[in-house]
């Protein structure tokens, strides 16, 4: 038995039954389980889709440029972290230092990404030109379908109709549904920060990560990557499809 | 410090037969954004009505299936991984369709 | 317990009495301290049952109030599945596995140790909801929105749900540990094929474990935050459809089921051979049964919602993939009959709850294929009727073979044979009191008496099978209480037992009894299926593998930590905080939890695995 924690330690030359490293095998059951995680709050998020019965709704607050930013943010971490990885591995730890740290700052970028997001979705304010909608009909159509009904708002005398209508966890089944997964989200993103922060802190210690202990690295990278799966996923379910017209 | 970088090395040729080398992983972080790229394009469409579920689907696969194989390493790496992670993704998305089945979702 | 963490990295050298237990990280004392603990909460959830059946003793009486029989049947059912059934399957998954597939211990022995403590503050909080306030009353299912706070203020149910999140942490990582174990550890020639069946139902049950688990973490969660924070998961008022709860609910209960019964046939495939001498009838098929049953169990879940109105066709899809589950099953019971056949059978305590089992297993599974035809179902539906078949797969089914299973490996595990006399009156007692307190539930059931009810009126015709009922669990108590002193004494003064006094088949009954603390001086090779009746009746020799050397000071153990018990009592802080997180004590309370679990888990991370022992070849 010995061997198998001192393995767990990051010699990968040791003696199980299939040749695979006890921790690594365990990692990967963890991500299928996460699967069926992420695939419970996704099939809540969609089964709830349209049935919010106040607003606003997706189309009201997102803005897929802002989400395709913080996206690509984070695609670009994944590529930092398998160099971080591959750049412990050819030995060369300064290389190792800077990719992860530079992994973890798109980490965090992408997080303040979505709690600008989320705060500006918590400070939502409908706004009405009523001008234009006075002389132009055609305008009304270009309004979602929550902002139709302040139509009635524009009374005589209204030039500009605003009011604050945030978004929160507790005002629609869409807000509870959207801040849930991509709050998980967040939170799973959050402790990989907090994993690459940790391994860039021992980095400067004695025999903290080192290329024979590269393993210990290889986990918390498919933990990123799998992470960043889940945001490919999310991004098209929730966002594009959310808000595209028709759907 | 030498000496284990000596049994890295050695290790890295034993076992991870055909590493890819960071031009690869910079080649698939090029494809991933260009996808990501088109995606957000095609989202712009509005002629493509329901048409554009198929698309994306597919592009957001592509993504997530370069991730796991390249950047998770599932493609060079021992096939039992593939089958703890991909059974698990299976079965949440099967789960997943039928119970949006029973809700009534795609009818 | 904070001061046990200021020598910090240092693991306790030689630590004897309550600190060795405390501190453990052996899988035989883990599986001992998981036995011990589960079987006082399974005597617990008896007597909770005891109430009720004398509150059901006769009609109109008052002998408990409403509100506390709610609580009585919402506490009885939980605790026999989390912290009954459940637990005493994982305890023999510790003590015995390592020891089937001739490893020293688990891949991963802290977590093995995290697992049971997280385990035991998870029960700690579930049962202190009932000093605290009110226990949980929504049904061990809780479905919504019966479970929100408009409908169901206090405490109860933050207790029931944060505690199941609790202990779903310590399935989830005893899951994924034996998964590890048996897919690495296995000893050298023990391919998949060749692995003991007990061995093979475990992987198949730590699958469905890591699997289903998070589905119902989900719906906890969603749960917790409607209300907790006010969401709208499962409030009506907001357009949310309350069946999402029971999909997701069902989605991890029917392979809970699954994860209930499938280490129980593991046992009885283990007994039934070695007591009838003949090795196991078909083992392939017994093998791929199981695996299917473990893959088909997901595609079952909406038959516990049959009467929801999901509309003819879901209902005939889930009618047939329940119809076709028992096919499985039913070969497997078959197995298990041709295994008995002409072989020279020992009618020994272990064969007798083993035949029990077989027997009920079979009544169980009948009028669960009356339920699987949708139209009848929605007659026994909230009826007794489902009372009656769920105690006798979970009572005649899981909890026979887990006494067969005591019975088998209590030797191996004290070193002394539990007495065979008592054993036979425990035996008796039990299938006796199990029989007359539930089958008259079928009757009850298809007279019509609903479940969950507190009490009926004596019109309705159902007093005497009631009477009868109740009187059969005294004598199903009588029955536990000789299993309670039986152990105690054959503990203390059992006859001595030996490394084999079955005539074992596999590895475990190879090794001395109780085993050493490494287990295997040498670990053994193994040459087929049955590996240690192969190695005495054919004396095929057992090469040591290269590098385990036959001294066994030789071997090295990973030393015992504290952190596991210190990040297991951190969940328990900060899972009380939770259930409070409404007041600022509470989310404080969760907050000190919380950074105790942390703080631990840094520390039992950059713990070294071995002190450096004296002349020890370092590794």
């Amino acid at each position: 038995m010995a061997h198998a924690e001192a393995a767990a330690h990051g010699g990968e030359h040791e003696e199980t039954s299939t040749g695979l490293n006890h921790r690594k095998l365990l990692m990967w059951a963890f991500l299928g389980s996460d699967c069926m995680f992420f695939g419970s709050l996704i099939a809540t998020y969609v089964v709830y889709f349209g049935r919010s019965k106040v607003g606003p709704f997706p189309e009201d607050v997102f803005s897929i440029p802002t989400t395709s930013v913080s996206t690509f943010v984070l695609l670009m971490s994944s590529m930092s972290m398998v160099l971080a990885y591959a750049a412990l591995n050819r030995g060369s730890i300064k290389g190792f230092r800077i990719w992860i740290a530079s992994t973890a700052i798109m980490g965090m970028t992408f997080l303040a990404f979505q709690v600008f997001e989320f705060t500006d979705f918590a400070n939502h304010e409908v706004h009405l030109d009523c001008v234009e909608i006075r002389t132009n009909e055609a305008a009304i159509e270009e309004l979602t379908d929550y902002e139709k009904t302040f139509v009635d708002e524009c009374v005589e005398g209204v030039d500009e109709f605003e009011e604050q209508h945030g978004l929160t966890p507790r005002t629609n089944l869409f807000g509870t549904t959207f801040f849930t997964l991509t709050g998980f989200h967040g939170a799973h993103v959050t402790l990989g920060v907090i994993w690459l922060l940790s391994l860039l802190f021992f980095s400067f210690t004695r025999g903290g990560v080192t290329p024979a202990r590269s393993l210990d690295v290889d986990l918390a990278a498919l933990y990123w990557h799998f992470v960043d799966v889940v945001w490919i996923v999310i991004f098209t379910v929730v966002y594009l499809f959310g808000v595209f017209p028709g759907i | 410090m030498a000496e284990q970088i000596q049994t890295e090395t050695q290790s890295d040729s034993s076992v991870h037969t055909g590493h890819p080398t960071p031009l690869t992983y910079f080649k698939v972080a090029m494809t991933l954004s260009v996808i990501t790229a088109i995606e957000v394009g095609i989202f712009y469409i509005e002629d493509l009505g329901l048409g554009i579920i198929p698309i994306l689907v597919v592009l957001s696969t592509a993504k997530f299936a370069m991730v796991a194989m390249f950047y998770m390493h599932l493609r060079y790496d021992a096939k039992l991984f593939t089958g703890f992670f991909v059974g698990g993704l299976v079965l949440a998305l099967s789960i997943g369709l039928s119970v949006l089945a029973l809700f009534k979702f795609f009818a | 317990m904070t001061t046990l963490a200021i020598p910090l990295p240092k693991r306790p050298a030689h630590p004897t009495g309550v600190l060795a237990w405390l501190t453990t990280i052996d899988h035989k004392k883990i599986g001992i301290l998981y036995g011990v603990t589960a079987f006082v909460l399974f005597i617990t959830g008896g007597l909770e049952a005891l109430y009720m059946r004398f509150q059901l003793a006769q009609p109109g009486q008052d002998f408990v109030s409403p509100e506390v029989f709610n609580q009585l049947f919402t506490m009885h059912a939980t605790t026999m599945i989390f912290l009954g059934v459940m637990p005493l399957g994982a305890a023999f998954f510790n003590f015995v596995i390592p020891l089937q597939i001739g490893a020293r211990d688990v891949a991963f022995p802290r977590l093995n140790a995290f697992s049971y403590w997280t385990f035991l503050a998870g029960a700690i909080l579930l049962k202190l909801s009932w000093f605290l306030g009110g226990a949980p009353n929504a049904g061990w299912f809780g479905y919504a929105p019966i479970t929100g706070s408009d409908f169901n203020p206090g405490h109860g149910i933050d207790y029931w749900a944060v505690s199941l999140q609790v202990l779903g942490i310590a399935s989830l990582a005893a899951a994924f540990n034996f998964i590890v174990t048996i897919v690495n550890m296995r000893a050298p020639g023990m391919s998949l094929m060749r692995m003991p069946l007990f061995t093979w139902m475990t992987l198949v049950t730590s699958f469905l474990l890591v699997l289903a688990f998070p589905v119902i973490t989900v719906a906890l969660i969603e749960l917790m935050f409607d209300r907790f924070f006010g969401m709208n998961f499962f409030s009506i008022g907001a357009g949310a459809n309350p069946l999402l709860w029971q999909h997701l609910f069902w989605i991890f209960g029917h392979p809970e089921v699954y994860i209930l019964i499938l280490p129980a046939m593991g046992i009885v495939s283990e007994i039934i051979p070695t007591f009838s001498r003949k090795p196991l009838f078909g083992y392939p098929v017994v093998v791929l049964s199981g695996v299917i049953i473990g893959f088909m169990g997901w595609m079952v879940w909406s038959h516990h919602m049959f009467t929801v109105g999901l509309g003819p066709v879901a209902n005939s899809v889930f009618a047939l993939t329940t119809m076709a589950i028992a096919v499985p099953t039913g070969v497997k019971i078959f197995n298990w009959i041709g295994t008995m056949w002409n072989g020279s059978i020992d009618l020994r305590t272990p064969m007798l709850f083993a035949i029990g089992f077989v027997f009920l297993f079979i009544i169980g599974g009948l009028s669960g294929v009356m339920h699987s035809s949708a139209a009848s179902d929605a007659q026994q539906q909230d009826t007794y009727f489902i009372v009656a078949h769920i105690h006798y797969v979970l009572f005649g089914g899981s909890i026979m073979a887990i006494a067969a299973g005591a019975y088998y490996w209590f030797p191996k595990m004290t070193g002394r044979l539990m007495d065979e006399r008592m054993g036979k009156l425990n035996f008796w007692l039990v299938f006796m009191g199990m029989n007359i307190s539930f089958f008259p539930m079928h009757f009850l059931g298809l007279d019509g008496m609903p479940r969950r009810i507190h009490s009926y009126d004596s019109a309705m015709g159902w007093d005497l099978w009631n009477l009868v009922s109740s009187a059969g669990a005294v004598v199903l108590a009588a029955g536990i209480l000789v299993t309670i002193i039986n152990m105690v004494r054959s503990a203390k003064q059992g006859e001595k037992a030996g490394a084999d006094p079955w005539d074992g088949r596999t590895l475990e009954w190879s090794i001395p009894s109780p085993p050493p603390e490494y287990n295997f001086e040498q670990i053994p090779t193994v040459h087929g299926k049955d590996a240690f009746w192969m190695q005495k009746r054919q004396r095929v020799s057992t090469v040591p593998v290269a590098g385990a050397s036959g001294d066994s000071h030789d071997i090295h153990l990973p030393q015992p930590s504290y952190w596991p018990l210190i990040a297991s009592i951190g969940l328990l802080i900060g899972a009380y905080g939770l259930v409070y997180s409404a007041t600022w004590t509470g989310i404080i309370v969760g907050a000190v939890g919380l950074a105790t679990t942390v703080v631990s888990v840094y520390a039992w991370s950059f713990e070294p695995v071995n002190e450096p022992v004296e002349g020890a070849a370092g590794h």
